[in-house]
Parts: structure tokens; C-alpha cells; sequence
């Protein structure tokens, strides 16, 4: 049957924030195909589950309720979502790509021999003509995501080996409620028949899952370092500013590489996507995976010493100096003014 | 304990944090030969958990296995300066063009031909795709269980490892049966420097093919003769058994189908310099729309 599939990260009876953003966007392809949008989930206590995921217009939702599933591990989850795939037979398959959907989809991707597009920040639908075959194939996938140190876009495609498969990072789709009285159809997986005994062989001793206290999706505003901060005494500086702004401080992949951050305040493609109202950018060139991550703050300053560096073509101010001297002078003149 | 066996899958990969503007060419294609190379860095977190390993576990063998262009066989040589027991080349030109699921298929070839063995190790993910497959894709071919993100290993027993994982919000501590795969996080140990006397020893291994060149001087072949452990060996799509279906392009399910440069067109931005003056006008503006204060 042609449809869109999701698998559903689930722990303590609550589906994640990226298979909920992930439903919407599998939403919005399965309205472009005109076909249903389809559902998994692996976990335990899952009798309720169905109140959150219905609302997001999912036409059929295949449940695997067990103790054994939660926390996840790659065998069962693949056994499950491989048997389940090769039954429905989907045409587009979406994951997270979170530590389950990176361990997982790839585990998938080889099963089922088909192709897996990593970390994607548009998913879109459309045509593609093929010169060796002389043949246009309709309503394909398009992967979209940057690639290559940031200075292109790729579309990555899939026309001959399907389920086509993506995985899109937590905040990258937006999160919308198709119809709250959504009717879902439930079909209850019996574990036994598909886990085997072995899958079980890899065993958690010991999990601590910590919240890491870093909130950059929900803040309102956040100020960002890049590789020309310089060094991890310089961000104190940034962290001045975004205490007495009520911000959080965020980093450029390169600033987190050269051990100034802490990769979990990681801003872009591969880190966090944010949407706060206001974004300072300090000394971050703006390639395109940075970029991917912030672009649709609703106001940007860039402070940077280089005028051509391309974040600036996106920035509502460019303030053009060295942010040694302008951060303390914006701290100086917030107090002045600020009521 | 007894002696494990480990291959260390690992990649040559494009320097691409230090992109110039040379790099692409002006039709907007990569233009791969202006770029530096490096070890994937990730992939040097797994040499080094294999090093460990092996200063724990005497008789331990260290394989490095790596598919590439020629001129990969500098990773080789780096596993060999850092202390790897042996490396092996995959390398052809119909590897070319090779996705994720092409690659583990290849890879996995190779594996099977070193086997039996007890661990495969590989990095979290490369840094010219970031796609963290490779190794999962591997796992599920070889048929044998996968345990991602390790950061550390607490325990080595005769049938299974003991490992500490970095998830995003915490760690995990897991336990394997042998043989397994593990792709190694880069909050893992950094691996070791190079060892003097191993960069004596290796600095002329070579694979055939480099030894081919026309530069090649005569020393150095008869030095390859009187060393054989100097000589990388090096496969092709016929010394692994490969389908030729399932390698390269046509192995690979996953197509560009274009890319675009991306092009900026400028905001109205306001463009200051950073005097008082400046700062205190932006400031000020920005208290008015209620945007900060």
C-alpha cells in the first residue's frame, strides 16, 4: 500500500517531541500523495498511547506493548519495525535522528536494501526523470539537506529501491495538531511471534538518563558563539550577555569542536534547530549547517570583524567590530537603558 | 582472557572544516583534489578503544581496514604509526560513487574475509556525511549484534564486553556477546600519538600500487622484498567476492538529483561599527519593539 510511515520514540507512556514533529511533517507528504500516514510504536504500559498520536491525522498505528521493548534496543525494535515495514510496504519511512533513530534506521535500511538520507532539513515530494531509462518516476521523496562543508544543498533521491528513508533532527519540522477527533486504527502487535529470545542478548546493566538542563529550543533568546570567539574564557562574555538578557548561550559546530561550548548547545544542522525571537550571532561565519539551525529566528545581529562573512547577508544588524569590545559595550548600554 | 581479534573499519576524509573557496568548481561540483585529507576523527577513537584493548587483552590483533582511492593507503600507515598490527586496502575504481548501504555491503566483504572475529570497530560517523550508518548497515549484514556510542569499556570477559554508551541525555551501560560491533563515540579517550619506532619500521609499507608508480626507486622495491610485512595488501571487487550489482553506483539506492549553491540574497540590515554610539542606538531600538528588556 502507498503510504507514509513514522516510527514513534516512546519512553515512561510519552511519545518524544521529534516523532510528534515527525507525524506533522509525514502528514503534510501523505496529504501531497493523497495516500494514509501510518504509525509505529515499541514500548511498554502502551494502552493509552493512541490519545497522542491520533491527532496527528495517523490513518493506522501498529502498537508492540512488551516490557522487554522499554529501553529501547536495536534487535527487538528491528525485528518489529522490519516485519511490520515489509508487510505494509510503505512508500517513505521517517526516524529521528536521535540515538535510537541513528541506531536504528540505518539497521533497517540494510534489511530492507534501501536507501537512508541522514539528517535531512526539508522533505518534499516531486518528479524525476531518469536519461538511461527514458522513464519519469512520479511523487518521489526529496531528501534535502546540506551537504559538503555547507556550501550546497543536495536533493537526494530514491527511485529504484524503495521504502524511501530520511531521518530529520529534533526542531527541524513544525509541530501541528491536524484534527484533535483524528479516528486511528489500532492493530496490536504479538511480540512473541516476531522477537526472538536473541535479540535480547544485548543486556542494560545500568541507564542514567540526566535532562541536561540545556533548554535552547524554548529560549527566547539566544547568544551564539562561533570559532572567532577564540577561546572558552571569551564565551564568558557571551554568557554575561545572555544571563542579563534571559537567554541561553549556543555554538557554531566549530566552536564546540575547538572545546569552547559544550556540544549540547551545539546550534545548526547537526546540533539543535532554534527559533527565538531574538538571535546573537558572535563571530560565527554562518555556513549553511549553522545556518540551517537558526535561520528563522525572528531577528538576527551578527558581530563579526569579517564584513563578508555570509551570516551577515541573513542578519538584521551586522554590527562590524571585534566582539572583545562590543559585547561589553551592548551589556554597558542594555543596563542604561533597560527599565 | 584470550587473545580478541579486531578490525577497525576507518576513512580518509576530506577536510571539510576548513573549506577555501577553491573547493568547488564553478560549475558548483566538489572539486576533491583541492582538499586536504585527514583520518576521520572518529574513526581514531575506535583505533585507540582497539589499542586499549589490546594493552589489556595480551596477544589482542588489531586490523585496520579501510576502502578508498589510492592515496587512502595513508591511513594505513597512520594505524601502523599508532600501533596496529596489520591493514588491509579496499580499493577499486568500481567502488566509486559508493552510498552508505554500497559501502557496508563492501566493507562487510571484506570483514567476512578476516573472519572468524571477535569485534568490529568503526567511529560514530564520518565528518564528510555525518550519517552515522555505515556501521549499524554493517552489523545487521555481518548478522551480529550492535551497540552504538561507545564512550568506554568496563569489562572485557571471554564471551562478552562490558561498555559505558553516550546517548543524548545520558549514558547506558551495556553488555555484548562476542563477536559484536561497536561504533565509538568521540567523547571516548583520544587515541594515542604516533610511536617513534613504528614510524621507522612502517614509513616505507606501501601497496602495490603505489609501488607501481613510476617514482617508485629501486630501494625501495627490493626493501618490500627483503620486508614483506612492509607490502599494505590490496583488494579489488574479485579478492572479496563482490557482486558488482551491489558495490559503487549501482549498489547505491540513494542519488543526488541536484545541487543547488546556495546563493544569499541581503536583508535590509542595518550595517553599524560598533562605536557607543551604534550599540546604544541598536539597544535602545531593540527595548522599543520589545525584543530584549
Amino acid at each position: 500500500m502507498k503510504s507514509v510511515f513514522v516510527y514513534c520514540e516512546v519512553e515512561n507512556q510519552k511519545v518524544a517531541e521529534i516523532s510528534q514533529e515527525l507525524l506533522s511533517a509525514g502528514k503534510r507528504l501523505a496529504q501531497k500523495l493523497g495516500c494514509p500516514l501510518e504509525a509505529m510504536i515499541f514500548g511498554k504500559d502502551l494502552s493509552e498511547i493512541k490519545s497522542q498520536i491520533a491527532p496527528y491525522g495517523v490513518d493506522k498505528l501498529f502498537v508492540a506493548d512488551d516490557e522487554r521493548l522499554e529501553p529501547y534496543r536495536t534487535l527487538p525494535h528491528a525485528a518489529l519495525a522490519n516485519e511490520i515495514l515489509k508487510k505494509e510496504d510503505p512508500q517513505i519511512v521517517l526516524f529521528g535522528a536521535t540515538s535510537i533513530g541513528r541506531d536504528l534506521a540505518p539497521r533497517i535500511a540494510s534489511v530492507l536494501n534501501c536507501g537512508l538520507t541522514a539528517d535531512c532539513t526539508i522533505l518534499d515530494i516531486g518528479d524525476h526523470f531518469v536519461k538511461k531509462e527514458k522513464k519519469e518516476y512520479k511523487d518521489l521523496l526529496y531528501a534535502i539537506r546540506p551537504a559538503f562543508g555547507g556550501s550546497i544543498m543536495a536533493n537526494i533521491i530514491n527511485w529504484d529501491m524503495h521504502p524511501q528513508m530520511a531521518t530529520v533532527r529534533e526542531g527541524v519540522m513544525k509541530k501541528e495538531i491536524f484534527d484533535d477527533s483524528y479516528v486511528t486504527e489500532v492493530v496490536n502487535i504479538k511480540v512473541d511471534e516476531i522477537v526472538k529470545e536473541e535479540d535480547f542478548v544485548v543486556k542494560i546493566i545500568e541507564r542514567h538518563i540526566e535532562d541536561s538542563g540545556v533548554n535552547l529550543k524554548e529560549a527566547p533568546i539566544i547568544v551564539a558563539g562561533g570559532y572567532g570567539v577564540g577561546s572558552k574564557e571569551n564565551f564568558q562574555h557571551l554568557q554575561d550577555l545572555a544571563d542579563l538578557l534571559g537567554g541561553e548561550v549556543g555554538g557554531s559546530r566549530a566552536a564546540v569542536d575547538a572545546g569552547f561550548i559544550d556540544h549540547n548547545r551545539q546550534i545548526g544542522q547537526t546540533g539543535t534547530t532554534v527559533r527565538p525571537k531574538l538571535y546573537i550571532a558572535a563571530g560565527i561565519s554562518g555556513a549553511i549547517q549553522h545556518r540551517a539551525g537558526m535561520q528563522d529566528a525572528s531577528l538576527i545581529i551578527s558581530i563579526n570583524n569579517d564584513p563578508e562573512a555570509p551570516i551577515n547577508k541573513i542578519a538584521d544588524y551586522v554590527i562590524n567590530g571585534d566582539l572583545g569590545e562590543v559585547v561589553p559595550k551592548m551589556i554597558k548600554y542594555y543596563k542604561k537603558n533597560a527599565k | 582472557m584470550r587473545p580478541l581479534k579486531i578490525v577497525v573499519l576507518a576513512k580518509q576524509v576530506p577536510q571539510t572544516r576548513n573549506v577555501g573557496a577553491d573547493a568547488m568548481t564553478p560549475d558548483g561540483t566538489v572539486n576533491r583534489s583541492k582538499l586536504s585529507t585527514i583520518f576521520n576523527p572518529d574513526d581514531l577513537h575506535a583505533l585507540e578503544l582497539a589499542l586499549n584493548i589490546k594493552d589489556r587483552v595480551k596477544g589482542t590483533e588489531v586490523i585496520i581496514l579501510t576502502m578508498g582511492p589510492k592515496r587512502a593507503a595513508d591511513i594505513i600507515r597512520e594505524g601502523y604509526y599508532r600501533g596496529a598490527d596489520k591493514g588491509i586496502m579496499i580499493s577499486d575504481m568500481r567502488f566509486g560513487g559508493a552510498d552508505t548501504l554500497a559501502t557496508s555491503y563492501t566493507l562487510v566483504k571484506g570483514i567476512q574475509k578476516l573472519a572468524p572475529f571477535d569485534l568490529i570497530l568503526g567511529g560514530r560517523q564520518a565528518i564528510d556525511g555525518d550519517t552515522a550508518q555505515v556501521g549499524p548497515q554493517c552489523a545487521d549484514k555481518l548478522k551480529i549484534p550492535q551497540v552504538t556510542y561507545v564512550e568506554e569499556i568496563i569489562e572485557i570477559k571471554d564471551k562478552e564486553i562490558i561498555v559505558r554508551r553516550r546517548l543524548e541525555k545520558g549514558v547506558e551501560t551495556v553488555s555484548s556477546p562476542f563477536p559484536c560491533l561497536m561504533t565509538v563515540h568521540g567523547s571516548s579517550k583520544a587515541c594515542r600519538s604516533r610511536h617513534a619506532k613504528k614510524v621507522m619500521k612502517y614509513k616505507y609499507a606501501r601497496t602495490k600500487t603505489e609501488l607501481k608508480s613510476k617514482n617508485t626507486e629501486e630501494v625501495l622495491l627490493s626493501l618490500h622484498e627483503k620486508r614483506p610485512y612492509l607490502t599494505i595488501p590490496e583488494w579489488n571487487v574479485e579478492d572479496i567476492e563482490a557482486d558488482v550489482d551491489k558495490i559503487g553506483l549501482s549498489g547505491s539506492p540513494t542519488k543526488v538529483k541536484s545541487v543547488e549553491s546556495i546563493v544569499l540574497t541581503a536583508k535590509e540590515a542595518k550595517k553599524l561599527d560598533g562605536t557607543d554610539a551604534d550599540i546604544e542606538m541598536m539597544i535602545k531600538e531593540l527595548i522599543e519593539q520589545h525584543t530584549i528588556g
